[in-house]
């Protein structure tokens, strides 16, 4: 379902780095990455291709605030076609609370799978999202977990990073 | 001390009347670098406003503004960009030496001038101004283009290639000969291939013994490893610009970055006093009788640089409107065809040289990037969108 990308990167000798991809709809959008910490959005020409159409400098913050908006919708976007793949199939998100017994632990040790048949596919953690964490990954305050599965699987998943369930 | 009171006045008014010629420069979107050599030529011999005692101290203010120049276009670049642009864009940097370098080479031999002039002129015509074209991309908005990572290219080629040319013609001008050259050469391919190696696989150790935190600290210890490896370098004949380039490389990373900051100002100051005491050791009566034969070479010779940017642009499968925007982008000299001509003017070896390299620089410096401009303009587009699809044409035709 996840399509991969192809983002070039192109060095800029003594400005810094550009990245730019073709969308499926055939326009090439870039970042213009300067040494000094400037960021341009660049768009590029449909006619001629070589040259961009717009360069928009971006400051820390709006360059944090785009990516925030664009990974945000698109995290729900996929979430959404999860649901409509699989009828039945649920996507939720549960935060795991400072109290948990899971703070600190492994993913794998809560045996989510094995006992709910739920699976954790994406953990956000301050503001940023964690795609497909592996047994070995560890668990902070405040994160919040990504699982999809059944209505009781779901359940089952808070409960056991809850604490409630001491299974 | 009356001399030390002078000294303040004509240095004040000189520092003052350039900063109110930036200011208009900036104004009417023009390079500093043009008035500065204007305001030079205005000054001294031969001049409205003769500078009496304070000649020797922008000379040794010239010096360091070379150094400075130097040492800034070093810290641009990281070792490992030199290195690996070398490997892909080193064809697009022999069709740039060849187109550009030659021209100006044999125009010295036509005007009847020898081999030495030659090979200064050589060096005038072949090397485009970095920091000219960088600021034009910027202007322009043209930083994400796909020609623009060409552009750069070249003109890294071009500065790294200095690090070699520049101890080659000290030596010739030091009126060592061609095996003398050759040794000079020798020496600095050792030396640069040394300094490369180091900062890449020593670079982060060398960068902490300068300490990036301590602002003050920072300034007065690159500034001091800048002027004394200049120095050396001077004394061992490998040309003190070059060791300031070579300093520049060698450091990397934060430290770069905040030396960078730091030097800029002081940079821009000496390198304002550069470019005048360039101006103020030409006579203005003497560009006149070069004027015509300095038109001529910058007609010839940016139409060569269009041809390199063309070409090399062409190489890595840019179209064509691509191309026509990276040849003009790269027309304007600079501050490097100064720096080599002030070598010569050094030495005395042909004293047209100077005259012609002034008028030369001013005409492409002003012409650039006004030229550089074109493919913005719709009629140019429009006039490459008919090259490019002669195909449409035949509805014209049938009206006729």
């Amino acid at each position: 379902m996840i399509v991969r990308v192809r983002v070039e990167q192109t060095p800029l000798p003594g400005i810094g780095v550009r990245h730019d991809l073709v969308t499926s709809s055939g326009r090439t959008v870039g970042v213009v990455s300067h040494r000094n910490g400037r960021r341009d959005l660049v768009l590029y020409d449909v006619d001629d291709p070589d040259a961009c159409l717009a360069s928009i400098p971006l400051t820390d913050d709006e360059a944090e605030a785009l990516a925030d908006v664009l990974g945000a919708s698109l995290m729900l976007g996929q979430l959404a076609g999860l649901r409509q793949q699989a009828a039945g199939l649920l996507t939720e998100q549960i935060g795991l609370g400072a109290g948990s017994p899971f703070v600190g632990r492994k993913l794998g040790d809560t045996r989510a799978r094995t006992r709910t048949g739920s699976s954790i596919v994406a953990v956000m953690r301050d503001r940023e999202v964690i795609a497909s964490p592996g047994p070995s990954f560890v668990f902070e305050p405040n994160d919040v977990v990504v699982a999809v599965g059944t209505r009781e699987g779901l359940d089952g998943v808070t409960a056991i990073l809850a604490g409630d369930d001491d299974g | 001390m009356h001399d030390t009171t002078i000294l303040l006045i004509e240095v004040g008014a000189l520092l003052f009347a350039l900063g109110m010629l930036g200011r208009l420069g900036r104004r009417i979107g023009l390079s500093p670098i043009p008035l500065y050599l204007l305001a030079g030529l205005a000054f001294g011999h031969g001049g409205l406003v003769p500078l009496s005692a304070s000649e020797e101290f922008i000379e040794v203010g010239a010096a360091i503004g070379v150094i400075l120049l130097l040492v800034m276009l070093g810290l641009e670049y990281s070792a490992g960009e030199l290195v690996g642009n070398l490997r892909a864009a080193a064809p697009a940097g022999v069709i740039d030496a060849l187109l550009n370098a030659l021209p100006g080479a044999g125009f010295a031999l036509l005007m009847g001038w020898d081999w030495r002039a030659a090979l200064v002129l050589a060096g005038i015509t072949w090397v485009s101004s970095s920091g000219v074209i960088a600021k034009v991309l910027g202007d322009l908005g043209r930083l994400g283009n796909r020609e623009t990572p060409v552009i750069l290219s070249v003109l890294v080629i071009e500065d790294l290639a200095m690090a070699f040319y520049l101890p080659l013609v000290t030596a010739v001008l030091a009126g060592v000969g061609l095996i003398g050259g050759a040794k000079a050469l020798g020496v600095a391919v050792v030396t640069v291939v040394a300094v490369l190696v180091v900062a890449i696989r020593y670079g982060k150790q060398i960068s902490t013994l300068i300490s990036a935190q301590d602002a003050e600290a920072l300034l007065l210890g690159v500034l001091g490893l800048t002027l004394f490896v200049a120095g050396v370098a001077e004394e061992l004949k490998v040309s003190s610009a070059v060791g300031a380039f070579l300093v520049g490389i060698a450091i990397s990373g934060p430290v770069a970055h905040h030396a960078t900051q730091m030097l800029s100002p002081l940079r821009d100051l000496f390198a304002a006093v550069f470019f005048v005491f360039f101006g103020l050791s030409t006579d203005p009566a003497e560009i006149p009788p070069v004027l015509l034969p300095a038109l001529g070479l910058a007609v010839l010779t940016m139409a060569t640089k269009v041809v390199t940017g063309y070409l090399a642009a062409r190489r890595v499968g840019i179209a064509l409107p691509g191309r026509l925007r990276a040849g003009l982008a790269l027309m304007p000299r600079g501050e490097f065809s100064i720096v080599i001509a002030g070598l010569a003017v050094a030495s005395g070896v042909e004293p047209r040289l100077a005259p012609l390299a002034t008028a030369y620089v001013l005409i492409t410096v002003v012409t650039g990037p006004l030229l550089a401009r074109l493919p913005d303009y719709q009629w140019f587009k429009n006039f490459v969108r008919r090259r490019m699809h002669p195909q449409q044409a035949p509805v014209l035709k049938a009206t006729d």
